[in-house]
């Protein structure tokens, strides 16, 4: 069995080394095909980062693996939340508002906020959960939809009730009592790592925890492997798809809350939009495993934060990194099948081998 | 020698996949105009070959010869092409879709998808009674219909050799008897019909040939004017096939299980039970008895908490449970072993130690208060795996690679863990090898002696009669019989499954 | 043999009684948007400029839904779609600035079918997760675009790193009497008549060959779907690839096609917003609509003309938010009218709860068109999205996808 594990452990590794090296091969295709010049991208790419995006790629690590977790606590059940981006656009939204009106001063203030936004993502995400248990309605579609109509609906809310400067509109700035900024590893002008960031830490060991040692993780793999099995076991497979589409959207409200009191102090223009599909990204490039995401996330931080240097030195433009992380995303998932398939037939093997002198053939 | 050509003649055919022999060896001669059975018990082989010779899987050694030429199957079309036609156990149908689109399906080119292919499903189906309507959908067929419908459309596709894989499993008594005549019709024709089963009683009713398969490879043919089932039996298993006899009865007199009039309605008002009423003593195994789709699945899963009944009271010992949900219910003490393993019974992903714990995911020692217990989990996957005989290389590898069998006796070990004082079992040996059924209906036996109560639902008629205490028969939702086990025949049973007539 | 009688006619019976109820709907429906329209006095409700703003807001969705059709009466879900559709508006405007527009729809499909040739080879051949590749696709898309758009685009004249503008715009056609008629009849503002004149004109005035082009590949593709051999085939692997497996019908050849089909009719789709739609390619350009489209073809139940009906209804609200306010404001009657006479039709049928909860929803509405004089814009904007939970939340247990629809299946696990 040892020999079957390393090759097993081995095999997991393989499966995101192809990816990789396969979107490196697309992209400089890519590159190489509009008349840029691929060795300049790489290069630049592969610089150590300054300081201060050195910072930045810590900080968006942090809230990439937040939207990760919240996209792996669906999958793991089975369940699409293709949501997260409308659930942490309202529940961002949400918690600056209750924050910027100061009912609550000082860390009661935060705390009461990161409530908000959790409780905003958690009945919003509720919402497609309540859809799919009483009425049928496939989690896929249903919030495709709400991602649409909540991005709507901060715009009606912030059109209607926010602060106009200028040409934006924003939320209330939150009191300089109720900020959390951080700490500056390099000098202060190279910016901080938000204290909040730590919220990533908490939401990765807790979804550890929570998967690996516990019953209800228990149910929630089992409901994600066979929700059939699952009811036969006596799971009620309705309340788990409601409960962990809640907790799901309730992380999902986490997600910008590190920025939002590390830095951004309101919702406007400095709000940062698709977080929730690089959580997806990346959770799929981790196959759903702490460890894996945390790595996914760096990976993807690395990439968009590393961007920003292309637009000196090099003529290649900082969107073509959304190429390569697509093409990681799809090819880690293709390699991972073909790697499951080879994974079956070993221990089909495994199995026959074992059994081969009192066994009969089996078809 | 009734024709000078062979139908089908398989030399020496060989079949591998990862790490198992499918098939080795295997020769197989179809006359022409004759009934042949290929025998052998679950496993061995019966289901490969037939692929083999349907184009579905391409051989690894061995030729095949058809009406006297050599030919090559790359794919069903060209099986198809060469005269081969074949009825999957499992029916082959897309319920969305009417009769004629399967029939026509992959054989536009013959008499298009229109008028002229509906004029010629009309002639088949009057030229041997099949009673099909091309216009109407699949999913209204019944399982008897459906199997028609596969035999239609392999004669749709004008075949001369027609493979019919168990094609009884799903009939009874005098379905199969209506199948039987169908068949010798088409023989009648000059068709030649391969007639895989592992029952043989009906096997020597039917066939004009025998040939018999056991761990992959053919080990010998019979002529059934002369065989014995001992005979058979011998040659399949190497031993007498395992009987389900029970001894002296054990049935007390406390009630464990008592449903008292229970009607479940479904969503559109129609009933799926209607007024269902049994008890089931401690010591007492009661068999259900019905042709599949009739309130089997249904009775099973409203006593399991799954369905709530919207009439009616469940008790279980001197509790009401009625309204009870799955997991109380198991924690109270009911074993359930589902009809279907792989929906409903395991995680085939995961490791056999993980499968230990589900369904028992609140009882010690899966579990410490809300913490998964690892190390109690294991220890007691290796007791099930050594007293229950199940063969894997280990804990921790996948249930999925394990055969059918050894994944129902980790089931059933998992499921009589904990002293359950019900179990609740549905068809627990389909689809098992001989050693497996035998150790299967060992363990029932020995819990029903230390008191268990058992629930036994089967589609084996035999299994039934031999196991059970009492038979109740059900039908559309009803109880229509109850039937003593030591009087009653599989024909008696058959009939009341079928509402009193032959089909 | 009296099966053999009475079927065709049955048949033929069932197939008429439908034409004539969608016939029926559509004529009641009409008349209650005139009414509507007298009742409020909006006249722009069904002026001929917003029926042709409709038709051009319904054709990319349109093209999406169908793009979803086909993939899914493979068996293949395409949430990918939306990825599809972006590289059809760069596609599109690629080739239309080098070769013009016919060129530049043939790009569209073109660079569609290569993001479908992704997706198939995912799902079909390494059996990745249809949602899961999906995704994928649709940041593969969107990041191609972006990256193709910014490399290239600000060399060509017209263009910018986010945007290529001045794009030729395949031919417009105008049926001259019909057209003339039409309008005349339309400007009557007679209860009906004028509506339908109105519908008329919008068809037949400086309609888009592009446009049409949409709308008969809904009618092709009722067709090859329904009426070829090749079409049952295609079907078949979507509602049990095994069995047709096992008929000889090569399941990967099919689903290959579908998919590419679906990508190359989503590219297009992106293609009619780039030259039709806007007078340009901007980044960003289709907005969720290959979403919608997916919305439209559930709305429509796997079929054409459902998600015609569908499309329509969307594309006519999407058109409706660039017009002035209190024409949306009236909807709400028409809206809060159309709910109750669902909520009758239920209680006609004796579903209760159902007639009950509809009936609550459009005294809603009601009261909110009484109580206010305009809608604000952002609702305008979600009503699609609001629409398709609301008909889901109804309808879902009557909906019927492909039994197969998003399974994988591998060769050989026939039997």
């Amino acid at each position: 069995m040892s020999r079957l594990d390393v090759r097993s452990i081995g095999m997991s590794l393989l499966a995101p080394a192809i990816a990789i090296l396969l979107s490196i091969v697309v992209t400089t295709i890519v590159i190489a095909a509009v008349g840029s010049s691929p060795g300049d991208f790489w290069s630049t790419m592969f610089e150590v980062p300054k300081p201060r995006l050195r910072v930045d790629i810590v900080n968006q690590t942090a809230m990439i693996y937040i939207a990760a977790v919240a996209a792996a606590i669906g999958f793991r059940m089975g369940l699409f939340n293709i949501g997260l981006e409308g659930q942490y656009t309202l529940a961002s939204f949400a918690a600056a508002s209750f924050a910027g009106a100061a009912y609550l001063s000082g860390w009661a203030n935060v705390f009461a906020a990161i409530i908000v936004a959790m409780a905003v993502g958690a009945i919003w995400a509720g919402i497609a959960g309540v859809l799919r248990t009483t009425r049928g309605v496939s989690e896929v579609i249903s919030t495709i939809m709400l991602n649409s109509i909540a991005i709507t609906l901060v715009g009606y809310f912030l059109n209607n009730y926010g602060v106009k400067e200028g040409n934006s509109v924003h939320t209330k700035n939150i009191e300089p009592g109720t900020s959390v900024g951080g700490f500056a590893p390099f000098e202060d002008r190279d910016g901080e790592i938000w204290t909040l960031a730590i919220i990533a830490v908490l939401v990765g060991v807790g979804f550890w925890v929570l998967l690996n040692k516990t019953r209800f993780g228990f149910d929630l793999r089992a409901s994600g492997q066979s929700e059939s099995a699952a009811l036969a076991s006596g799971i009620n497979p309705k309340r788990m798809i409601l409960i962990s589409m809640m907790l799901s959207g309730g992380v999902a409200g986490l997600i910008w809350m590190p920025a939002f009191f590390g830095g951004a102090r309101n919702y406007g223009t400095s709000f940062q939009v698709g977080l929730g599909f690089l959580g997806i990204a990346v959770a799929l490039l981790g196959r759903n495993r702490p460890v894996g995401m945390l790595f996914g996330a760096l990976l993807f931080a690395f990439l968009s934060v590393k961007s920003n240097d292309l637009t000196f030195g090099t003529d290649v433009s900082p969107s073509i990194v959304q190429i390569t992380q697509g093409v990681a995303v799809l090819a880690v998932v293709v390699t991972y099948e073909v790697v499951r398939r080879w994974r079956t037939r070993l221990e089909q093997r495994a199995v026959s081998r074992e059994l081969a002198p009192t066994t009969e053939a089996t078809a | 020698m009734p024709s000078a050509v062979d139908a089908v003649q398989l030399r020496g055919i060989g079949k591998r996949f990862p790490g198992v022999i499918a098939n080795q060896d295997v020769d197989v001669t179809i006359r022409s105009g004759t009934v042949h059975a290929l025998i052998g018990e679950n496993g061995a082989g019966k289901s490969t070959l037939m692929k083999i010779l349907y184009g579905v899987q391409r051989p690894d050694d061995g030729t095949i010869t058809i009406e006297g030429k050599g030919v090559v199957l790359k794919s069903p079309t060209e099986a198809i092409e060469a005269g081969v036609g074949m009825v999957f156990q499992h029916f082959m149908l897309a319920d969305n879709l009417t009769v004629l689109e399967n029939m026509v399906l992959g054989a536009e080119k013959l008499h298009g998808i229109g008028d002229g292919a509906r004029t010629e499903i009309r002639r088949i189906s009057d030229r041997f009674g099949f009673d099909l309507d091309p216009d109407v959908l699949v999913e209204k067929l019944g399982v008897a219909a459906r199997q028609r419908l596969e035999i239609a459309k392999v004669l749709y596709r004008g075949a001369r050799i027609i493979i019919l894989d168990e094609p009884t499993a799903v009939l009874v008594p005098q379905e199969v008897e209506a199948l039987f005549v169908n068949l010798r019709e088409l023989t009648a024709a000059g068709n030649s019909v391969l007639f895989i089963s592992h029952k043989l009683d009906e096997v020597l009713d039917i066939a004009d040939d025998i040939t018999v398969m056991r761990r992959g490879t053919t080990v010998g043919t019979a002529d059934p004017r002369t065989a014995t089932k001992h005979e058979l039996a011998e040659l399949m298993v190497g031993s007498e096939l395992p009987s389900p006899e029970t001894a002296e009865s054990t049935v007390t007199e406390t009630v464990e299980l008592s449903l008292q009039d229970i009607t479940l309605t479904d969503e559109f008002g129609r009933d799926l039970l209607s007024g269902l009423s049994l008890n089931i003593r401690r010591g007492e195994v009661l068999g259900i008895a019905g042709v599949e789709g009739n309130g089997q699945s249904e009775l099973v899963e409203t006593i399991m908490g799954m369905r709530i009944p919207t009439s009616g009271r469940i008790m279980l010992g001197d509790q009401d449970v009625t309204h009870w949900h799955t997991r109380q219910l198991r924690e109270a003490g009911i074993g359930y072993v589902p009809e279907d393993r792989h929906r409903h019974g395991l995680l085939l992903e995961a490791p056999l130690w993980e499968n230990r714990i589900l369904g028992h995911q609140t009882k010690a020692p899966s579990v410490k208060g809300p913490w998964i217990n690892r190390k109690g989990a294991r220890q007691d996957t290796e007791r099930i795996v050594r007293d229950y005989d199940v063969r894997a290389p280990g804990i921790d590898t996948p249930v999925r690679a394990l055969s059918g069998g050894n994944q129902q006796k980790l089931i059933v070990g998992r499921e009589m863990s904990g002293d359950p004082v019900l179990l609740i079992a549905s068809h627990p040996t389909r689809g098992v090898d001989v050693g497996a059924q035998a150790a299967i209906w060992g363990h029932i036996k020995h819990a029903r002696r230390a008191g268990l109560a058992v629930l036994l639902v089967s589609a084996d008629l035999d299994e039934l009669i031999g196991l059970s205490d009492t038979i109740q028969v059900i039908l559309r939702g009803r109880f229509v019989g109850t039937f003593d086990p030591a009087q009653v025949t599989p024909q008696d049973l058959g009939a009341a499954m079928t509402g009193g007539e032959a089909a | 043999m009296s099966t053999t009688t009475t079927t065709t006619p049955r048949k033929r019976g069932v197939v008429e009684r439908l034409s004539k109820s969608w016939l029926y709907i559509g004529l009641i429906g009409i008349g209650l948007v005139s009414f509507v329209r007298i009742v409020t006095d909006t006249d722009d409700l069904t002026a001929a400029g917003t029926i042709r703003a409709a038709i051009i807001a319904t054709c990319p969705i349109l093209a999406a839904a169908l793009g979803g059709l086909w993939a899914e009466r493979a068996g293949v879900v395409n949430i990918g779609l939306e990825g599809q559709m972006i590289l059809g508006t760069w596609g599109a405007a690629f080739f239309t600035y080098h070769y013009g527009p016919w060129v530049g729809i043939a790009g569209a499909a073109l660079l569609g079918l290569v993001g479908g040739l992704l997706h198939a080879v995912a799902t079909v051949t390494f059996g990745v997760d249809h949602i899961v590749s999906g995704v994928a696709i649709n940041l593969i898309g969107a990041g191609t675009a972006t990256y193709l758009a910014e490399a290239i685009f600000p060399e060509y004249e017209g263009g910018g790193p986010r945007q290529l503008n001045g794009l030729e715009a395949p031919t417009q056609i105008t049926i001259p009497g019909v057209s003339d008629l039409a309008n005349t009849i339309a400007d009557k503002h007679w209860f009906f008549v004028s509506d339908i004149a109105s519908f008329i004109q919008a068809l037949t005035t400086n309609i888009s060959t592009l446009s049409l082009l949409v709308f008969a590949l809904v009618v092709v593709s009722a067709v090859v779907l329904w009426r070829t051999s090749f079409g049952l085939r295609l079907r078949s692997c979507g509602e049990n690839p095994q069995a047709a497996e096992t008929l000889g019908v090569n399941v990967y050849f099919y689903k290959y096609v579908a998919v590419l089909i679906s990508g190359a009719l989503a590219g297009i789709g992106g293609g009619f917003l780039a030259l039709v739609a806007s007078s340009g390619f901007s980044t960003g350009q289709t907005g969720g609509r290959g979403y919608i489209g997916l919305a439209a073809m559930i709305f429509g139940n796997w079929r054409p003309g459902g998600l015609l009906a569908g499309a329509l209804t969307f594309g006519y609200t999407d058109s409706l938010r660039l017009r002035d306010t209190q024409s949306v404001h009236s909807l709400l009657l028409l809206v809060a009218l159309g709910l109750l006479a669902f909520a009758a039709l239920r209680a006609y049928r004796r579903q209760v709860r159902g007639a009950v909860a509809v009936t609550i929803a459009g005294l809603a509405v009601l009261a909110w068109f009484l109580s206010t004089d305009s809608v604000p814009r952002e609702f305008t904007v979600m009503t699609p999205y609001v629409t398709t939970l609301f008909v889901l939340a109804l309808g879902a247990q009557r909906l019927r996808m492909p039994a197969a629809d998003g399974e994988t299946y591998r060769k050989g696990s026939a039997g």
